[in-house]
């Protein structure tokens, strides 16, 4: 399997999510500079996360006009897996692969904890290897991961089983008090139709280490690996 | 052409003697420029004058000290070619005038002197101290710092993995930012300032020059007054993205044979770096400034020289170099541009516009710096007057719920929570322990590191409250299991020119010389922050400590919480109930004079090299050490963090304030399973370590000789509340 990892002026979860993917994969992933033309050929993109161009302008709208990114919405037109994680999930909302955007915490400020997510769909290249409705804890670490769309969007990605995982307390409660950053619906990350495409704003690549506190992301890559076999 | 009067050279902080030193030295007038160098040069904050005859009496070697003060920061050996390089700065002056962006650059400035020798920064840390929490400014100060911090870190993708915070009234007018990062980088690998090879090139790299901070470093060598808001120009703007660009592009270069010498430009920017790197290699520099990138336009030669602009380095290469080493910021987008070369003339000339607008010989701006060995009066605070405790204020667990709610001894959790503490991967234990571990990225091995001081008992009396930051700092070490190493010091102190100001420095300073040579731990780097005062009333002395510490494997470590029901709870140390300079006696009983407890070194050491030995040798896992607040409040914080409660059981003359909440040195707490109790306790009597069994960890509730009891939930809440009802207010 082919993995590509897109590094941005700004990323700064690129290594991290490497040594999660080589750890997996027993293969390192490309590193594509942000400038590149032509991505090689990968069967999973990561963008990931960091503050690609210092989160100037609006967090992730000019890395989605980056020259690679014309590359990458072809290949996931064509089929690749694509994952965005936390300024990566700002990317593909602002380049248009997937819908809504990240807007600031409810609370204004940046927020690095460890969160409980509720698995929503294992039906996912992405998440086949939780069961439903797990619940996992996965960190999160932003300042704009309050997931915000209109009203028929919000119902659409309902209708389809489009959300991959929702905040929660350790019973899988769903409610506001323990949405981190006031996200629609709890959102914490939401598949493509095509199932191809993942953003989330938790950081799965930091919860693969046992040493480091937390290894409930271990599924989530072992998952995306075993399907792209 | 600017006239030298006498108003323009004292507002550039230099006195009559000094400027007559520059007269005879040059052998005429200096140019503004040059009065601008000798300025910058000769401030507190560059120059060490007051402090460094103090300064150099501490020492700074062990066998694991690769690089002592003197460098852009410190360098150790943690074994297998890995070295650790790290340093602790002050961003005082500037976080009072503009929280967010003198704490952001604070963070900025501290990084690039890490990474300007080879070393990827890989943890940061913080020690910020602010006013009363009734003062009206503390809380925009302490949102606006916090942020900055969070905002250049988390940005940086650098993990804050530790600090400190405390409120106190001395600091209301003049706040302490002191940020701390520790980088690792190859033995073989590491970068130096000194300059050298003459008719080499001198390079400008990373972002353009402005007119921001022209005179921080002045600025941060005087006093505050009431019109300390009209100086909000002089604070930098930083702009973590392009450091995050410079330090990419700085460590992919060095991975290439290119770099002769490199440095970044901070406090006094330019001149600092080329007079300081020219001087070391023992060379003279030319400058040209018109080849400086600059992002506003009509700059004179002074304002380039002196701005204080964020996120730039000089470098020294060989000329057939350029064209590689350009290649490589080109790719980054940064700026690069031969500004200078190299000379054999020992002197700094700086050309701009086809004038000359200085020429100086490097000599006198550096060695000849001045120096002072100031008057000074070391004023103790008299005997703790132990009448003044009146017993049964309170029960000990309404006394414990008022304490872990109090602004200086309550959880943290909201200022690191908004600190990316996990970036990198490597965060081993998070914030809120005693020390943070950090692994060392590839490795087995872990940093322990950690921030520490303790103003109140150095105010009380310099020399024991010297000895105990340094204690405290290795006894936090130790704590996890790591074996201390050496230290960078950040010294923030009133006006110097105060005899019983100068005592507290020298008194401070004699006590860590003593504590550091027990100890073995040295310091390898440093700072000074002079004339914390504000309309002449100081601060009470504050050295931060910055401890780092190793440990060789991973796989035994300890941490404060308690892990499991039924361990028994040993205290360690003697406990005499010793109340002066305590929080309880600030908190409870609002008694804030008398002496702090005593250290006593040789102890200290016997008992922190046992408890260490205890963690690496017979695996116990959780240990936590008796600082603020006492034998009772430390125990709470292993009870709330591990979510276990404890039956606490004390003879019944240790049921009193004195030994619950007295401060006295030297003492850890530790839980260690039934199994492992005769082991750990002969040990422990074979070494003459004092210890007493307190209790059993169980249930969830805090119980004192089934008499009384408080639930964990409850303490927890108390702890970790405090912040957002604050702030809510």
């Amino acid at each position: 399997m082919k993995i590509s990892v897109i590094v941005f002026p700004g990323s700064n979860c690129d290594r991290d999510v490497s040594v999660s993917l080589k750890k997996f994969s027993n293969k390192d992933p490309f590193m594509v500079w942000h400038k590149e033309t032509s991505l090689p050929d990968s069967d999973l993109i990561v963008l990931p996360g960091g503050f690609s161009y210092g989160d100037y302008l609006r967090c992730g709208s000019m890395a989605a006009n980056s020259p690679i990114m014309k590359e990458v919405k072809k290949s996931s037109k064509n089929g690749s897996a694509v994952l965005g994680i936390c300024n990566g999930f700002q990317i593909l909302t602002e380049s248009g692969l997937l819908p809504g955007t990240l807007i600031r915490n409810k609370g204004l400020s940046f927020l690095c904890k460890n969160t409980p997510l509720r698995v929503e769909n294992n039906n996912s290249i992405f998440t086949k290897n939780y069961k439903d409705k797990d619940i996992i804890n996965i960190p999160i670490a932003h300042n704009e991961g309050n997931y915000f769309a209109s009203e028929n969007v919000i119902k659409e990605i309902e209708d389809k089983n489009l959300v991959a995982f929702r905040y929660c307390n350790h019973n899988g409660d769903i409610d506001i008090a323990n949405n981190p950053n006031g996200s629609l619906n709890n959102i914490a990350g939401i598949i493509n139709e095509n199932g191809n495409v993942l953003g989330m704003m938790p950081h799965p690549e930091r919860a693969t280490d046992k040493i480091a506190g937390l290894s409930d992301g271990e599924k989530f890559f072992t998952s995306i690996i075993e399907s792209l076999k | 052409m600017i006239k030298i009067n006498k108003d323009l050279i004292e507002e550039h902080g230099i006195n009559e003697e000094e400027y007559q030193f520059i007269l005879e030295s040059l052998n005429r007038e200096p140019s503004i420029t040059e009065l601008g160098i000798f300025s910058a040069m000769w401030s507190e904050h560059c120059s060490y004058k007051s402090s460094k005859t103090w300064l150099r009496k501490l020492p700074t070697k062990n066998s694991k000290v690769i690089q002592g003060p003197g460098e852009n920061a410190g360098v150790i050996d943690l074994g297998d070619g890995d070295a650790a390089v790290f340093k602790m700065e002050s961003h005082n002056h500037p976080s009072f005038i503009e929280p967010y962006q003198g704490a952001a650059t604070g963070v900025g400035g501290i990084m690039r002197d890490v990474f300007t020798m080879g070393a990827r920064p890989v943890a940061l840390l913080n020690s910020i101290r602010f006013g009363d929490v009734s003062h009206p400014k503390t809380k925009h100060l302490l949102n606006g710092v916090v942020s900055g911090i969070g905002g250049y870190g988390n940005c940086m993708g650098v993990p804050t993995v530790g600090g400190e915070v405390e409120f106190n009234s001395c600091y209301n007018d003049n706040i302490l930012v002191n940020a701390m990062c520790v980088g690792v980088a190859r033995i073989d690998k590491i970068f130096y300032s000194k300059a050298t090879g003459i008719g080499n090139s001198v390079v400008y790299v990373g972002s353009k020059t402005g007119r921001d901070g022209i005179h921080g470093a002045t600025m941060a060598s005087a006093e505050f007054d009431d019109d300390s808001d009209e100086k909000r120009p002089t604070v930098q703007v930083g702009d973590p993205f392009a450091e995050k660009l410079l330090l990419e592009a700085c460590l992919e270069l060095m991975k290439k044979d290119v770099i002769i010498a490199i440095q970044d430009m901070g406090a006094a920017g330019l001149t600092s770096s080329a007079v300081e790197m020219a001087s070391k290699g023992n060379v003279g520099i030319d400058l040209n400034l018109d080849l400086v990138p600059c992002r506003e336009t009509e700059m004179s030669a002074y304002e380039i020289m002196l701005s204080e602009s964020q996120e730039r380095m000089l470098m020294i290469i060989e000329p057939d170099k350029e064209q590689e080493a350009k290649a490589v910021f080109d790719k980054w987008g940064l700026d690069f541009a031969i500004i200078g070369i190299l000379t054999d003339t020992n002197h700094l000339v700086i050309n701009h516009h086809d004038q000359l607008k200085a020429e100086i010989r490097l000599d006198i701006l550096e060695s000849g710096a001045p120096s002072y060995n100031r008057p000074y009066k070391i004023i103790k605070e008299e005997e703790f007057d132990q009448s003044l405790i009146k017993e049964k204020n309170d029960l000990p667990l309404k006394i414990l719920e008022r304490l872990l709610n109090s602004p200086n001894l309550c959880s943290r959790k909201w200022v690191w929570e908004q600190y990316d503490h996990m970036v990198m991967n490597d965060t081993v234990f998070r914030p809120g322990g005693d020390s943070a571990i950090v692994r060392v990225h590839g490795t087995n091995k872990g940093l322990a590191i950690s921030t520490d001081s303790t103003p109140r008992y150095c105010s009380a009396d310099p020399i024991e409250g010297g000895r105990q930051v340094i204690a405290e700092s290795w006894r936090n070490i130790t704590s996890v299991g790591a074996t201390p190493i050496a230290i960078t010091d950040c010294m923030n102190f009133g006006n110097p020119e105060k005899e019983e100001i100068m005592g507290q420095f020298a008194g401070v300073v004699t006590g860590m010389i003593e504590a550091c040579e027990t100890l073995n731990y040295p310091v390898v780097s440093g700072n000074v922050s002079l004339y914390n005062e504000t309309n002449g009333k100081g601060i009470n002395p504050t050295p931060a400590i910055g401890g780092v510490g190793l440990i060789e494997d991973l796989n035994h470590f300890s941490t404060p919480h308690i892990k499991r029901e039924g361990d028994n709870i040993l205290l360690l140390g003697e406990t005499n109930g010793y109340l002066g300079q305590s929080i309880y006696a600030k908190e409870i009983l609002s008694i804030t004079s008398g002496l702090p407890p005593k250290v006593d070194l040789k102890s200290e050491k016997e008992i922190g090299d046992t408890v260490r030995d205890l963690i690496n040798i017979n695996k116990i896992d959780t240990v936590h050490d008796v600082s603020d607040g006492g034998f009772l409040v430390a125990l709470a914080e292993m009870s709330i963090s591990g979510n276990i409660g404890v039956k606490i059981s004390l003879d019944k003359e240790n049921i009193n304030d004195k030994f619950l909440f007295g401060e006295d040195q030297g003492r850890y707490i530790i839980s260690i399973p039934d199994k492992q109790m005769s082991e750990i306790t002969k040990i422990l009597n074979d070494k003459e370590i004092f210890f007493q069994k307190v209790g059993k960890a169980f249930g969830k509730k805090l119980i004192i000789n089934n008499n009384e009891e408080v639930e964990i939930e409850n303490l927890k809440n108390l702890h970790e509340n405090w912040f957002n009802e604050y702030l809510e207010e």
